[in-house]
């Protein structure tokens, strides 16, 4: 990969998905939707204790199985409707309640149209973008989930609130 | 302590295979060997680290590499934690003498007993080409790295 796609995945891009001030401080966190410490670190940045501008993007591992796929399926399913972190903030407050099923009923009530939604999370576009997402990870140097990508580098820890605080004196 | 330097052939060492047998610095021989050296079977990170590590086999395959994942855990520690895992990295046992050939390649983190966290790739004539040691056994070297490793790899 080209150091300079290696330096513009280290900005936000303009097909992110990404929610926060824009002059906030850029937080990158290449995760996994079924990875309990992914949901700690999301939960915290989603309500952080100072403002960050988050950017979250797949790490999908095929070795995990299904689950990982089909909840960033799901993800980019309603990133196109508009409703990507209203989706993950409901996996994250209910991370035990995601298979099909559930998938099915939190999008009806987040207002998708659900068949529209089933089948746009198999589709060949978010598969591509699940790829995709997981070859830069990679490249970027993410060795566990999350890989949090800040200017500092990549971080694997579980973000906490002196972490936030440390990201602002940076 | 040190990681072994690149243009070092590999000394004598000893690991055990999951099959019982010996590894020793001649089966390096051949083709390119990445060692990922990590801490403890079971421990949450290391599970990241293998897991994230599979994605890049394929890739591995192309260049004629293997690669081996190194600690001090027992053979069958380590298959559980690799079948629970769901990869397929070989693991090799450094039990007994316990990380004496972590110790031999200088991947060895004394102060808490156990292998530090390292990657050494061994060019196919056993001279070490690259290898990388974390300024702790808590970071973790990325994928990336593992690439630029298999890169110091002379041509062939």
């Amino acid at each position: 990969m080209s150091d300079d796609r290696l330096a513009a995945l280290r900005r936000e891009q303009p097909d992110d998905h990404a929610c926060g001030p824009a002059d906030a401080p850029l937080v990158v966190v290449y995760g996994d939707a079924t990875c309990p410490r992914c949901q700690q670190a999301a939960r915290l940045l989603r309500e952080p204790p100072r403002p960050v501008r988050l950017v979250w993007r797949h790490l999908v591992l095929r070795v995990r199985g299904p689950r990982p796929r089909a909840l960033a399926g799901a993800l980019e399913a309603a990133g196109r409707e508009g409703r990507f972190w209203a989706l993950l903030d409901r996996l994250l407050a209910e991370p035990g309640r995601t298979e099909d099923p559930d998938l099915w009923r939190i999008a009806g009530e987040l207002g998708l149209d659900v068949d529209a939604f089933d089948g746009a999370r198999r589709d060949a576009a978010a598969t591509a973008r699940i790829e995709r997402d997981l070859a830069d990870g990679l490249a970027l140097g993410a060795a566990a989930t999350p890989a949090i990508l800040t200017p500092a580098g990549v971080d694997h820890g579980v973000p906490d609130a002196a972490w936030v605080a440390a990201l602002h004196a940076g | 302590m040190a990681i072994i330097a690149p243009g070092t052939p590999v000394p004598e060492i000893t690991l055990k295979r999951e099959d019982g047998s010996d590894f020793t610095q001649e089966d390096l021989r051949g083709r390119t060997t990445v060692l990922v050296f990590y801490p403890f079977a079971f421990s949450p990170v290391c599970t990241d680290q293998l897991q994230v590590y599979e994605e890049l086999l394929g890739e591995l395959a192309q260049q004629d590499a293997v690669m081996y994942a190194v600690s001090t855990d027992a053979s069958f520690s380590q298959i559980a934690f690799r079948e629970k895992l769901g990869v397929s990295i070989e693991q090799l046992s450094d039990f007994e003498p316990k990380g004496a050939a972590s110790k031999a390649l200088g991947a060895y983190f004394e102060p808490a007993g156990m292998t530090n966290r390292a990657l050494v790739v061994v060019a196919p004539d056993g001279v070490v080409a690259w290898s990388h040691l974390a300024a702790s056994p808590g970071e973790l070297p990325g994928a990336d790295k593992v690439r630029e490793g298999l890169a110091a790899v002379p041509a062939a």
